[in-house]
């Protein structure tokens, strides 16, 4: 049976996937309507540093992080500076990691969805007279909620999944950076098998759960 | 056609293998403490047996200590506890006696303090408020971490430091912790903090070993290693005076000699 660690490291998995999804919802959206809208040079580059984090090993991901959030790193001397202290072994930190490593599986649905609703439904909305914030909130979003439901899941089932830049940056500290993933590992180096298979085997039962649900409910939308 | 021909001939010139057809190569798992020792002690070997190939592995010891009874691919296994290869000895998965090669010795060490002028009878100055996060290595799997546990348990801070403390993977990724300057003191091993790079940041100071356990640590030659002469080798090399003077310069204590300091 899972122990009360174990318990612990689920909840705290799902709280860090919950905020990270949530957060990235907030900060993805506008980023995913730039780049389904604009015609500008900047595009071409700026989609690519949204999709790095699908390509680079979390190893780098979590190297710079620990140097840049780390005491002589710029953000490292600002959250010092602004008392908060050091993000590194931090739940605050996971959650900025997170943030950067799910980015592309939040942004790109939302962004594709907004490509498929077009200029049109936009065009009409101005002419029956709506400011450009009201016909994004009342005809856009709407419209891309596919896109947002498979921005949704894909951010959290990706965040869950976050094993090597939280090893990297997370210290392994129960209810703060012992995510479920890490649990898994130290586990298994412990040759506590019988508590690795309850853990893994739920992993695999939730992610089947999560992607069947999305494919099902959302079978237009589950291109990432 | 011919085109065909010379690709295929050379295609199979580089898949010829890189060594004479003699050439032996042999894996070794290591203790992540060793990192720096077994490299000058591998550097050595190698000068001795130019046409072999020898490979180093480094991490935690539990963690090694699983993969070897998974099949992992190690000739040699050098475990910074004894207790892990004696096991793999008592389940027929080695081909050679536990050799004990050494005693490991914890230290305080910091890059953004002078951890040399802490008092550590008692380690009561890891109680100081402006020591934020203590860096640790995971004593579940990782014996430099369990013996920092009792260690930690003996001078009743365990309690009082919990939120304080941060895991590394290995030994290794405990002194990184600290090194970067993300944790302001770590226990580490002390072959690692006499390392140059370590050695010139801070300062260590070492934790009375009346505090834990011995550290003692051990290896074997696995039960794939069996017919390996360079594994044999490699084994007998430890025992060298040069082995043993490299393993001396980083710190570790040697079988059969004086511990205690």
């Amino acid at each position: 049976m899972p122990s009360p660690a174990d318990w612990s490291a689920i909840w705290l998995t799902l709280k860090l996937a919950g905020l990270t999804t949530a957060i990235l919802l907030v900060v993805g959206t506008p980023i995913a309507w730039w780049l389904a809208r604009t015609r500008s040079w900047w595009k071409g580059p700026v989609g690519a540093v949204v999709a790095l984090p699908i390509v680079l090993p979390p190893t780098v991901l979590g190297f710079y992080l620990l140097i840049v959030m780390g005491p002589h790193g710029p953000v490292g001397q600002f959250t010092q500076w602004a008392g908060i202290g050091l993000l590194p072994f931090s739940f605050a930190g996971l959650v900025v990691a997170s943030v950067f490593y799910s980015l592309p599986f939040v942004v790109q649905p939302i962004q594709n969805a907004f490509e498929a609703v077009g200029e049109r439904p936009l065009e009409a909305a101005a002419t029956l007279g709506a400011k450009p914030l009201d016909a994004f909130f009342t005809v856009a979003v709407p419209l891309a909620k596919p896109g947002f439901l498979t921005a949704t899941v894909l951010g959290f089932a990706h965040t869950v999944g976050e094993f090597g830049v939280v090893l990297m940056i997370g210290g392994n500290i129960p209810d703060k950076t012992r995510v479920v993933s890490v649990q898994i590992y130290d586990h298994v180096e412990a040759l506590e098998y019988a508590q690795a298979h309850w853990l893994s085997a739920g992993m695999v039962v939730f992610s089947f759960l999560v992607l069947a649900a999305l494919y099902t409910l959302n079978p237009t939308g589950k291109r990432p | 056609m011919k085109t065909l021909i010379r690709l295929l001939l050379l295609a199979a010139c580089l898949g010829l293998p890189a060594h004479p057809a003699l050439a032996e190569q042999i894996t070794i798992a290591a203790a992540a403490d060793l990192k720096f020792a077994l490299e000058e002690i591998v550097a050595v070997f190698r000068q001795a047996h130019p046409g072999d190939a020898v490979d180093t592995v480094y991490g935690s010891s539990g963690k090694f200590h699983a993969q070897i009874q998974q099949g992992a691919p190690y000739d040699l296994f050098f475990s910074a506890d004894i207790q892990y290869p004696r096991i793999l000895a008592r389940e027929g998965l080695a081909a050679s006696e536990v050799k004990p090669y050494a005693l490991g010795r914890l230290v305080l060490w910091s890059a953004t303090r002078d951890a040399s002028k802490m008092s550590l009878a008692d380690l009561a100055d890891l109680a100081d408020p402006t020591i934020r996060k203590i860096a640790i290595a995971n004593p579940k799997h990782a014996p430099y971490g369990k013996r920092a546990e009792e260690a930690l348990r003996a001078a009743g801070l365990w309690d009082r430091l919990q939120d304080r403390l941060v895991m590394g993977e290995n030994i290794a990724q405990t002194a990184q912790y600290v090194q970067s300057g993300n944790a302001d003191i770590g226990i580490i091993a002390q072959a690692l903090a006499l390392n140059k790079e370590l050695a010139a940041r801070g300062g260590h100071a070492l934790v009375p070993d009346k505090l834990h356990q011995p550290l003692e640590q051990g290896f074997v030659v696995t039960r794939r290693a069996a017919d390996s002469k360079l594994a044999r080798q490699f084994a007998d090399h430890m025992g060298s005076p040069e082995a043993r003077r490299i393993m001396v310069r980083y710190g570790f204590v040697l079988p059969g000699e004086a511990t205690g300091r």
